[in-house]
């Protein structure tokens, strides 16, 4: 059982919480995730460690409201508890060495990349962060990928936050305008990713992509998070969960992460309407 | 006089076309009168075969002796002097290749039924004996005990029984490994799996979950900073292994570990589950073990159409006789002598149907089985929804990357010395399947009980 020492709702479908986990805060490193059960019943998902703090002995969730166990993962309340809460799992992102990197992030795939950035940032290395989002009611960490960069762009689908258009349009417009970067990391929706990958390679700028696959144990036992990477079956969970973008099968990745939609969208409406009977 | 029927009693089960719609379990267990009246069977050979049949050498003829006189306490006694899991073991140990393989009844008919006799003895127990083991007193020694499977369990009971203070470290919410999240209900209910771990808490040990070594925390760290004197490692098989062949990565295809996983440990097939499963129609599952079984079986409780399919014959079918038996009872169909090479998907990426390859059996190979051979253009394309890969798992890298100086095999398994199960690291031991690669419950108990007296020997010099 694990604590929620904080809540904030950072906007109407985005949660952030900070739970006592001293265990994992003393390991955890960017890139990394956890895995959480609600309660005793509950399914086992992987979440990524969007922060940490190793003298508190907190990690930090941000997490989008998109079907039963994020549903009921956000009603619960500060001083209540996390039944299990596991990690840290996966491999850290790999920071090393890198001189000048871009960090593209889309909707909540942002609170993924904003622990990477900020570690680049206070390591030395210049970072340009581009984020994504649909609207302005949707934006999430604008101060924080603000003070960690040394250029911040800012997208929006409607036009309504920074500039009208996609992160792909960013990048590509930076690059071309004679930007060079050692390395682009990429965290958000799959398709997002794979096009992010897709300019990218056109210009020969190595990337790293982050992936959410379904999960069981996350620990290198079930296989359920295997995808392919250069034609060769990886497992997220032991193995990533970054990989080499342009190596990265997505829309492998897309079908495999649809495995269950049926189901999810079922148990999604029934959890919400099992909160709105309890109102 | 002893019992001269040729025959074991039957095992009461339920009904075959009966239990392939629920998991309860299969088979229900003698009762008193049909157990003394096997026991009686038993000659009391001077040369106790049977014993040296089992891995962990339990006096056999002894234990059966009292069973038959009716003192089934003191059978337990017996019993729990060598296997600290023996209602465990009565329903999981492959019996015809160990103590009921040798014994002397075997000759002319059936062996004596040690695996039903076993397990009848402790499910007595659990049944009349309410008093929970008591913890001995603490002889000062702290040791840490990686994985809650069988040889972890094992490993950590007999130190407790000596008085050493004992961490279970568990990776998953739950406790018992393969026990809880690997064989299913119907052939190892939990709730006995959950009072053998509490038998364990009750004798002191404590059992942390949600621990992961080799992330949470290192063995190094573990034995810095943690105060641990020895640690044992017992973190099971590791990563399934899939074939290599297109169409592995379509919706529908499952490692076994996976579809075992979400059944037994995350309970999918109980409606209120939040785990889903595919409810598949036709099922192929790939390989011949204990675990194909499982899975297949697993499936058909779903309402799945099933079919096992497995590259050589009947004979070489590795998993326990009763198992495939079982199997087959419940209306799971074997395909023998062909291996898949191709899985096909639809335009949602979902599986269609399968190609199999036809083979025949050729030389033996190093394993002594006759190496199965295709032949050449004999293929078959079958229909199917969903395909369960159980072909066995290669150790997991997270404990072998991150402890400085833990020696492993070439394939990934932990070097050990094998009377000791010692690691090349000092203080630190291994057993189970993170040493052989994936084997049986009762090996893996077997090199618990190694491991916990080689730690004693080594904790009581130091």
């Amino acid at each position: 059982m694990n604590k929620i020492l904080k809540k904030q709702v950072l906007n109407p479908t985005v949660t952030l919480m900070e739970v006592e986990a001293p265990l994992i805060a003393r390991k955890a490193e960017p890139g990394q995730f956890i895995i959480l059960r609600v309660d005793e019943a509950g399914e086992r998902i992987p979440l990524t460690v969007a922060d940490f703090d190793r003298e508190k002995g907190t990690v930090t969730i941000i997490f989008q409201v998109v079907g039963a166990t994020t549903e009921k993962l956000n009603h619960l309340e500060e001083g209540g508890f996390i039944h299990d809460f596991v990690g840290p799992l996966g491999r850290p992102t790999h920071t090393e060495g890198l001189k000048k990197v871009a960090v593209v992030g889309g909707g909540v795939g942002c609170a993924i990349a904003y622990p990477v950035a900020k570690k680049l940032h206070e390591q030395g290395t210049e970072v340009h962060a581009i984020t994504g989002f649909r609207s302005k009611d949707l934006v999430i960490l604008e101060d924080e990928f603000a003070s960690h960069s040394s250029r911040f762009v800012r997208m929006s689908d409607d036009g309504s936050w920074g500039e009208k258009g996609l992160v792909t349009d960013a990048l590509r417009k930076l690059i071309e305008s004679g930007e060079t970067y050692d390395e682009v990391i990429t965290i958000g929706p799959l398709i997002m990713m794979k096009f992010v990958c897709a300019v990218t390679k056109e210009f020969g700028i190595k990337t790293v992509a982050s992936m959410n696959p379904i999960m069981i144990d996350g620990t290198g036992m079930c296989g359920g998070c295997r995808l392919t990477v250069g034609g060769q079956t990886k497992f997220a969970c032991v193995d990533g969960p970054e990989f080499d973008g342009h190596e990265i099968d997505f829309d492998e990745a897309m079908a495999r992460g649809r495995t269950y939609q049926p189901f999810e969208r079922k148990a999604y409406e029934e959890t919400c309407n099992l909160f709105k009977e309890g109102n | 006089m002893p019992n001269m029927m040729p025959t074991k009693h039957p095992m009461p089960s339920q009904e075959p076309d009966v239990r392939n719609r629920n998991f309860s379990e299969v088979a229900l267990g003698y009762d008193a009168e049909t157990a003394i009246d096997e026991a009686k069977r038993c000659l009391n050979c001077k040369q106790k075969f049977c014993v040296s049949g089992c891995p962990v050498r339990i006096d056999i003829p002894a234990f059966i002796h009292e069973v038959a006189e009716g003192r089934f306490e003191e059978a337990y006694q017996i019993i729990n002097l060598s296997s600290s899991l023996p209602a465990v073991c009565g329903r999981v140990c492959p019996q015809e290749s160990q103590c009921e393989g040798v014994c002397v009844r075997g000759k002319k008919g059936e062996p004596v039924a040690i695996g039903r006799l076993e397990r009848f003895v402790a499910d007595w127990h659990r049944a009349h004996s309410a008093e929970k083991p008591a913890a001995p007193a603490p002889n000062g020694h702290k040791v840490a005990v990686i994985g809650s499977g069988p040889s972890g369990l094992t490993c950590a009971g007999d130190l407790a029984k000596k008085g050493y203070k004992v961490t279970v470290f568990e990776a998953l919410h739950l406790a018992g490994g393969v026990l809880v999240y690997g064989i299913p209900e119907f052939r190892l209910p939990k709730s006995i799996v959950q009072s053998e771990i509490d038998n364990l808490t009750a004798l002191g040990v404590d059992v942390e979950t949600n621990v992961v070594i080799g992330r949470t925390i290192t063995i190094d760290e573990l034995m810095e900073q943690y105060g641990f004197e020895a640690v044992f490692i017992g973190s099971g098989a590791g990563l399934p292994k899939f074939m290599n062949i297109p169409g592995e990565n379509l919706k529908g295809v499952y490692s076994a570990n996976e579809f075992l996983t979400r059944i037994n440990l995350m309970k999918a097939y109980q409606p209120d589950s939040s785990t889903p499963i595919q409810h598949a129609k036709k099922v192929a599952v790939v390989g011949g073990g204990n675990v194909a079984m499982d899975a297949a079986r697993c499936a058909k409780r779903l309402g799945a159409d099933v079919t096992i399919v497995y590259r050589r014959t009947e004979e070489e079918l590795p998993a326990r006789r009763e198992e495939v038996e079982h199997a087959m009872e419940e209306g799971i169909v074997f395909r023998f002598l062909e291996s898949p090479i191709a899985i096909h998907g639809d335009d949602q990426g979902w599986v269609r149907s399968i190609t199999c390859q036809k083979m025949e059996l050729g030389e033996p190979d190093a394993s002594g089985r006759r190496r199965p051979v295709p032949i050449e253009g004999a293929e078959e394309e079958t229909p199917m929804d969903c395909v369960i890969m159980a072909l066995g798992t290669s150790p997991n890298p997270l404990i072998k990357t991150t402890t400085k100086g833990l020696e492993t095999q070439r394939w990934g398994g932990i070097i050990v010395e094998e009377a000791t199960g010692q690691t090349s690291r000092e203080g630190v031991y291994a057993g189970g399947d993170a040493v052989t690669g994936a084997a049986t419950v009762i090996l893996a108990m077997g090199a618990g009980k190694t491991a916990a007296a080689a730690i004693d020997d080594y904790l009581s010099k130091k």
